[in-house]
């Protein structure tokens, strides 16, 4: 606890470094995978965040530093290099493109890692340190990395901001931006740029392995929260800086622990919530979505159910019992209960001596129900032809959703009707 | 039966287009007048689509060339106007209907610049062209086949070009909507702009077009309707697959043999 107020007092400016620094990165990595991902390119980003690896190394191998600027310009060219192999082997061949990116991912990993193994082995002591690019390390962040890296990362912000407008337009309709004249090729090369050097700047905190979900996580998790493109944006840059503030906290709390690993948990976490709890896409709302119509139907068919006792005995007036209900439609009885005391709070319906009877609000709804349900019995004869005892189950579920211009529209093409096809009145 | 014309606002000439070093339009050579409804029409997968990508440069050609107003295309973007197929996008894209008519106006803004409040009242004006205005806060996501339709046409409309390019724009739509965009094309042709649509149904094409190019993997007819709806050469159209030009292409694609001896 204690760590936790030393650390967000933000008192010692290591620790004001370090979180700008993971803010930055996360964000900014954020944002421009908000953008792969809506062109369909998430599995390319992956394929980059591996494939930078070799070039981490062999800059370092040719240069025996480990200046940020050239390990970056390292990953810069071999993430690079990845992406074209990819192209070429899609369009030169008949592989398709997942495998060429399995393919690829793979090997540049794979010399990578065989770099790396060498490098440690080597006895060269400047290179502790190296392996942080594998899972990250945030609290690493320091000094000269974190200016270089810093920079990267509001470029990266400014440019797609700058280019929002064509890159939109690029992710939506790539032949249409080509018709009207934009110079896609090179905006997909920007694109492409932008996905590299956003991988380049954030493996130094979540680390090559887990790049690829620190690109396309926030993005995909921001999706389901709205449907506005900019909001999405700004949601996935949130989401990503919380994250990366999560890491800088754990690097800093407990310095032996890969930071990235930490970070992909919390971005996880969040895009998990996201998906079961954002509202219209979420699964959550979905089910209430779900409820609420079975809720509907229930009430209706209760209101309708009375009417039609109303209707058989002439007489609107006289309270009925639950077995009178129940006798007329097979409702579950505790279903039925739940459904009339709910109707009663909403005042469609009183309660006399344990008898059920429909305020004047409830007769109206039940008559609508009834009569919705006939119409629409009526428009399935007369318009597609249904025999009149095929229409009963369809009309069922129709009388519930119909709207009330739909209704209008019913009464007009059926010229307003006075008998459904059972010869009953339309009420 | 290929009419050519003096002036014309497309020039299609010796066309081949490939996938895949499989030529799917072998030498087409057409013409287009100016001001006219032009249907392209021909059976699935006759090539109707890759001819419109073709001209507009969308798709690269094993042979000849295509010429907008006399220019190549690069040169007229901004009098052309492009109505992809409507499968052809995710619709699943977080904007709103107005956003997607806004793109309409991309083309004149140039990079960098934002909308500006006249580009807002362009892309409104064409909403309410194809009776959309009151869907411009809705989500795309949410559209039906035909309101996506008319999204698409009211991006185009917003783009003010001279020749539109529209490929299916009556697929899958309602009969209330068909007949608004008929309409609605009507009216750009009385305003002097050539249409050229990709249509599939015979029966209504006498009736909405002036010019119709009928094409299956070659060019069959180009001319007026009246001269090229004709049994003969509807038969041509679409009676059977010309074998032999489909199993040279397979050929073409195995081997690995350019369309054109200089192409290689
Ligand atoms: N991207 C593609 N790659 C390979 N073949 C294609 C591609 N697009 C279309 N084709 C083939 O080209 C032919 C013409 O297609 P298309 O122009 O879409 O026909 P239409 O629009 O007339 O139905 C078809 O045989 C189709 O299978
Ligand atoms: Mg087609």
């Amino acid at each position: 606890m204690q760590q936790f107020w030393e650390f967000f007092s933000f008192a010692d400016a290591n620790i004001r470094y370090v979180t700008l620094g993971s803010v930055l990165l996360a964000g900014s990595s954020a944002v421009v995978g908000c953008f792969t991902l809506l062109r369909k390119r998430a599995l390319v980003g992956d394929a980059v965040a591996h494939s930078v690896l070799p070039g981490v190394c062999l800059a370092f191998i040719l240069s025996g530093t480990k200046n940020p600027l050239i390990l970056l310009l390292g990953a810069f060219i071999t993430g690079w290099i990845s992406l074209i192999v990819i192209d070429y082997i899609t369009s030169r061949s008949r592989i398709k493109e997942d495998t060429a990116i399995g393919l690829v991912l793979s090997v540049f990993f794979g010399i990578g890692i065989l770099l790396l193994t060498s490098i440690q082995h080597s006895g060269n002591a400047a290179q502790s340190g190296l392996d942080k690019f594998l899972f990250g390390k945030a609290a690493s962040l320091v000094g000269e990395d974190l200016i270089v890296f810093g920079i990267v990362a509001v470029l990266l912000l400014f440019t797609t901001i700058l280019f929002y407008k064509e890159l939109m337009l690029l992710c939506f309709d790539q032949a249409f931006a080509r018709t009207i004249g934009f110079p896609v090729r090179a905006l997909e090369l920007l694109l492409t740029t932008l996905t590299v050097l956003a991988v380049v700047v954030g493996i130094q905190a979540v680390g090559v392995v887990l790049m690829a979900a620190m690109l396309i996580t926030p993005a995909a998790a921001a999706r389901f929260w709205t449907e506005n493109l900019k909001v999405m944006l700004v949601l996935a840059a949130l989401m990503g800086a919380f994250s990366g503030i999560t890491g800088a906290f754990v690097s800093y709390t407990a310095p032996a622990m890969p930071t990235g690993p930490w970070i992909v948990l919390i971005i996880s976490m969040i895009a998990i919530l996201s998906f079961a709890f954002a509202p219209k896409r979420g699964w959550v709302a979905r089910l209430m979505r779900q409820r609420r119509n079975r809720a509907l139907i229930l009430e209706e068919n209760l209101l309708k159910l009375l009417f039609q006792l109303g209707e058989l005995k002439q007489d609107f007036e006289t309270s009925r019992s639950l077995s009178d209900l129940l006798e007329r439609r097979s409702i579950p009885k505790r279903q039925a209960i739940h459904g009339l005391k709910k109707l009663k709070q909403q005042g469609y319906v009183k309660k006399k001596k344990k008898r059920w009877i429909l305020t004047i609000e409830g007769e109206k709804r039940g008559r609508r129900v009834v009569r919705l349900h006939r119409l629409w019995e009526l428009y399935l004869t007369q318009y597609l032809h249904l025999a009149s005892d095929h229409v009963h189950e369809d009309a069922e579920t129709i009388e519930h959703i119909i709207t009330p211009e739909l209704e209008k529209r019913l009464m007009e093409e059926l010229n307003y009707p006075e008998l459904d096809p059972h010869s009953a009145r339309i009420p | 039966m290929i009419v050519q014309v003096d002036n014309p606002v497309v020039e299609v000439h010796d066309l081949t287009v490939s996938y895949d070093r499989k030529p799917v339009l072998w030498d087409i050579d057409l013409t287009l007048p100016a001001g006219a409804l032009v249907g392209v029409i021909g059976p699935n997968g006759a090539g109707k689509s890759t001819l419109i990508k073709a001209m507009m440069d969308l798709l690269p050609t094993s042979s000849g060339y295509v010429r907008i107003f006399n220019e190549p295309i690069k040169q007229v973007h901004k009098r052309i106007s492009y109505v992809p197929q409507r499968e052809s996008v995710d619709w699943d894209f977080p904007a709103s209907v107005f956003d997607v008519v806004l793109m309409g106006r991309y083309g004149n803004l140039g990079l960098f610049r934002g909308p500006r409040k006249a580009d807002k009242d362009a892309a409104m004006e064409a909403l309410e062209k194809v009776n959309m205005q009151s869907f411009a806060n809705r989500q795309i996501s949410q559209l039906s086949g035909g309101q996506q339709q008319r999204v698409f046409l009211a991006r185009a409309l917003a783009q003010n070009a001279d020749v539109y390019f529209m490929d299916e724009p009556f697929a899958g739509v309602d009969i209330a909507t068909e007949t608004a965009i008929i309409e609605l094309l009507r009216q750009m042709r009385a305003q002097g702009k050539t249409v050229i649509v990709v249509h599939h149904d015979l029966q209504s094409a006498a009736d909405y077009f002036d010019w119709v190019v009928l094409l299956n993997m070659r060019l069959v007819a180009s001319g007026p309707t009246e001269k090229v709806l004709t049994q003969e050469l509807l038969e041509q159209t679409y009676g059977g697959k010309l074998t032999v030009l489909s199993k040279v292409g397979d050929l073409l694609r195995k081997q690995e043999f350019p369309a054109r001896e200089t192409k290689v």
